[in-house]
């Protein structure tokens, strides 16, 4: 059978890539049985999404962080404090959402470019120069926090980014019980995505490059807009597509974009495959070392609010273990520790490995304790998967 | 009539998109100092490490006999054991360790638990004066000269009991004196009874030391000549080789120097902080537009040090004096702006700083040049594709795609594609680091011929080389470095190989 062929050997050759949406499968499937449905049920996975936000989006930047060689421990607390922050803005200093929002990722991005001074300029190890950030970070968490405790947030609009839903089309009366607005985006993700990569096998063999052989890759198409269908029926069946959502996909898109198709994306990756080489190549190494740890600084920004949002309120262990998340869905999501490699879009999925764990545990009932046990696990299972496909991956 | 120690028969390694050997056959005799030539890509590499267990039984078609036994190596350990031994051209020293550390790591001395230090150190003086290497084996590797560092090497599989020794061009980085030292010890240990295969890329070497000689070409035995029946030179081993003839590897050119001086250099001293010493001092020269001018002198003469510290100055040395391109002052900062003032320079060491191995063959030939195929920062990928295949095709990149790694390219192929990124980056001063370092003849014409086809338009080009029959063979002028000094200047008409190792050895 050539084609059970074809499949093996593609997937030996893309188990880097693969790896992962078979670790979710899996574990999903598992929980599934053990949970007697409950997992899968449409409340469930609008739940699990919503918590995955704000793990996802620090997942993306720690991503690129980890491809050019570094590491940052202080996304969690920062993300925390960022968070109290906001809240404290709206509380008792009066802001309006809109002014809050581009203040605290602006104050994110500050953070993340005096890690990156610290890196780049002082040449400091950033294990070191972050493990200070977050215990800096943790310590100004309980200083604002201090009089008040928990900060009770009442905007509205700021509590939906982690609550809320987007609307459905008004005026539509078939299926009541359906969200037709996530229906229909699902419907046009799906053809887009087919329309995107059959153009781009048209063009790879136009230039004679490898591509995957048809049968492997019809197969492909038909099993990845399986998985968009079902995603999309399922939350149409709840209350459809959440903001939370709605901004990871944001933020996907614009990383993932501005990874693989632009300048600086060329750029961090060259960094992480040979720093010396990219600096003699005209690459500014400490400028992109600057933007990264920025970047990174602003999405613990925005997943700091996307939590607070979520509690509808910042509390003093806000963050906390967020950056063991981070680091465990980047590398589940396929980055290597030798830098160099790995996709954004990994993060995401790596990110709902680890939340589906915390979840699925939680629904079977699980003890904390055996939890983070669990995951301390499975991040150790990522990087030896990570080493040990190192010479056949691609 | 020896018998042979080594029989590799059929041998055939397949990567995706290449057939790396196809159907080898590859004999060598016991006690004999084996060659191994052929151009770049066609197999050496690659068969040696079918050899000594890097691709382990299975992995590869055809069967090895080595001492008269079949063998299947499972992997480096196994080969090992069995008394091959492999040294690599990048050296696997642990610079930061000591000699005798270095020589026995892996199989120390000692009951299995703790080391016995004295008897380590003692084993290792004996294994150096093996080597004729007359240094304390407390020394760090770091503090040698890669010569030593390669006596050094050879001093580690000795202790190991080798019955046959591998050296994948080990010459390319050594100076002349050095590959004599080499040599002689090569012949002294085949007294000893141990079997040498040697891959080496410069011809002369191949006469003056082979009993046998191999060639291969893509991946096929063109066939194994006897250098004791007469039957060896350098044309019969090039026509082999490349399929043809190549009357003069020097191609002429049509000189057409200007006076006008594009890069002038004064009085220019550098100090780097880091290992606290002068790396050269009061160094002047200039460079005129169409000229190739080349920098001669031993390794570690300060060469590199300077073609650094002019283009962007990377490892901070503390500088002073003047860089004047085109009459205006330029001292660069960082690599960079010297790129956008059109100067290149292409690394001597491919691998470490030259190149981005796990990227591909089109990612790396437009890294220095991403804004050429970018607009507003979107890289153009159809440009990109349409960049990488020109050069690809020009320079003669021997790649099944340029979307393969770079890392899976053979040395001179790798060599080429470093060449390519700096080219594209359409440079007027052109700084070449040992341009043709571990590349076949082929290639080496094909490189000289591109310098020759840029000069021609005008640029200007720096040539680094410690091959001295390459500077005389290109330049148009040389300058003569010794420690961090230039000793001399002359035209090319005036140059010698004999003046030049003089001036190149002057303190
Ligand atoms: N790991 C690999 N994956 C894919 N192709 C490979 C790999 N290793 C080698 N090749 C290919 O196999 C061929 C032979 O390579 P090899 O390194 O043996 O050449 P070589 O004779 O040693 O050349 P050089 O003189 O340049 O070192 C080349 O075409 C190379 O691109
Ligand atoms: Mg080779």
């Amino acid at each position: 059978m050539s084609f059970v062929k074809d499949i093996q050997k593609v997937l030996r050759q893309n188990i880097r890539e693969y790896g992962m949406f078979i670790a979710l499968f899996v574990i999903m499937a598992i929980f599934t049985i053990t949970t007697k449905g409950i997992f899968i049920s449409s409340r469930n996975i609008s739940n699990l999404l919503n918590q995955t936000g704000y793990i996802a989006v620090l997942g993306v930047g720690m991503t690129l962080v980890i491809v050019i060689r570094h590491i940052d421990l202080s996304v969690g607390f920062l993300a925390g404090f960022l968070g109290a922050v906001a809240a404290i803005a709206m509380e008792f200093w009066g802001l309006p959402v809109y002014v809050v929002i581009p203040f605290a990722l602006a104050l994110g991005a500050l953070a993340g470019s005096i890690t990156a001074f610290l890196v780049a300029q002082m040449g400091i190890p950033a294990f070191v120069a972050t493990l200070a950030g977050w215990l800096i970070y943790r310590g100004a968490i309980l200083v604002v926090t201090e009089g008040t405790g928990t900060i009770i947030i009442s905007s509205d609009a700021f509590n939906a980014l982690g609550n809320g839903f987007i609307p459905d089309i008004p005026g539509l009366n078939f299926l009541p019980e359906v969200h037709k607005l996530t229906l229909l985006l699902g419907i046009i993700t799906m053809i887009l995505f087919v329309i995107s990569e059959i153009n781009s096998r048209r063009r790879k063999q136009a230039y004679n490059f490898e591509v995957l052989p048809m049968n492997v890759f019809t197969l492909k198409l038909v099993f990845a807009s399986l998985v968009i269908a079902g995603i999309t029926w399922v939350l149409s069946g709840y209350n459809g597509l959440s903001w939370t959502v709605v901004i990871v996909l944001i933020v996907v898109a614009i990383y993932h974009f501005v990874s693989t198709q632009t300048v600086l994306g060329r750029h961090i990756y060259a960094i992480g495959g040979n720093p010396e080489a990219a600096e003699l190549s005209g690459v500014n190494v400490k400028k992109i070392t600057y933007v990264v740890f920025s970047s990174m600084g602003m999405l613990s920004a925005l997943s700091g609010m996307l939590f607070a949002s979520r509690l509808q309120s910042a509390t003093t262990t806000a963050g906390n273990l967020f950056e063991l998340d981070a680091i465990a869905a980047a590398f589940v999501g396929g980055v290597s520790a030798a830098g160099g490699v790995g996709k954004v879009t990994g993060a995401i999925i790596g990110a709902l490995v680890m939340m589906s764990l915390s979840s699925g545990m939680n629904l079977m009932g699980i003890g904390i304790a055996y939890q983070y046990m669990v995951r301390g696990a499975v991040l150790a299972a990522a990087v030896i998967f990570d080493v040990a496909t190192r010479s056949t991956g691609k | 009539m020896k018998p042979p120690i080594l029989e590799m028969r059929r041998i055939t390694k397949e990567f995706p998109g290449v057939k790396a050997l196809d159907d080898v056959s590859f004999q060598v005799k016991k006690g004999e100092i084996h060659c191994l030539v052929g151009e770049n890509g066609a197999g050496k590499s690659t068969l040696m490490k079918v050899l000594s267990g890097v691709y382990p039984h299975g992995e590869y078609a055809g069967e090895i006999v080595f001492e008269g036994e079949i063998q299947e190596f499972g992997s480096i350990s196994d080969s090992e054991q069995a008394g091959i031994a492999i040294i690599y051209q990048e050296l696997a020293l642990i610079p930061d360790m000591a000699i005798f550390e270095n020589i026995f790591l892996g199989h120390e001395i000692g009951n299995g638990f703790t080391i016995n230090w004295n008897e380590t150190v003692k084993r290792a003086g004996e294994m150096l004066e093996k080597v004729k290497l007359d240094v304390n084996p407390a020394t760090k590797v770091k503090d040698l000269g890669v010569g030593k560092q390669q006596l050094v090497e050879i001093a580690k599989s000795l202790s190991r009991d080798v019955k046959l020794l591998i050296l994948d061009e080990p010459t390319s980085a050594l100076n002349e004196d050095d590959v004599e030292n080499l040599f002689d010890l090569l012949r002294d240990i085949k007294d000893q009874g141990v079997t040498c295969v040697l891959i080496t890329h410069k011809l002369k070497e191949v006469i003056e030391i082979a009993d046998a000689v191999t060639v291969l070409r893509d991946g096929k035995t063109v066939c194994t000549l006897d250098a004791h029946e007469g039957e060896v030179s350098e044309s019969v081993l090039i026509r082999h080789m490349v399929g043809r003839e190549i009357e003069d590897i020097y191609p002429k050119r049509q000189h057409q120097i200007a006076d006008e001086i594009v890069l002038e250099v004064n009085d220019w001293t550098a100090y780097d902080p880091n290992i606290g010493r002068t790396v050269f001092e009061s160094v002047k020269f200039n460079l005129r537009k169409g000229e190739i001018v080349g920098f001669a002198g031993l390794m570690g003469s300060g060469r590199t040090e300077l073609a650094r510290s002019i283009f962007g100055n990377p490892d901070k040395y503390k500088t002073s004096g003047n860089v004047y391109i085109k009459g205006s002052k330029k001292n660069f900062r960082h690599p960079q702006e010297s790129i956008a003032a059109g100067v290149a320079y292409v690394t001597e060491d491919r691998k470490k700083n030259g190149l981005i191995l796990i990227q591909d063959v089109k990612q790396n030939i437009t890294l220095a040049n991403l804004k050429e195929i970018a607009r507003r920062g979107v890289v153009d990928d159809n440009a990109e594709i349409k960049v990488a295949t020109d050069y690809k095709d020009s320079l003669g990149i021997k790649t099944p795609s340029i979307e393969q790694k770079v890392e899976n390219l053979s040395g001179g192929n790798q060599q080429k594609v470093s060449v390519a990124k700096w080219l594209y980056v359409q440079p007027e001063i052109l700084i070449l680091d040992e341009p043709t370092r571990g590349i076949d003849v082929g290639a080496k014409f094909e490189i000289y011929t591109i310098m020759n086809q840029l000069v021609e338009q005008g640029m200007s080009i720096i040539m680094v080389s410690s091959e001295l029959p390459e500077i005389l063979g290109m330049s148009d002028r040389v300058y003569i470095v010794s420690s961090g000094k230039i000793t001399g200047e002359m035209p090319i008409e005036e140059a010698t190989q004999e003046n030049i190792m003089h001036m190149a050895t002057l303190n």
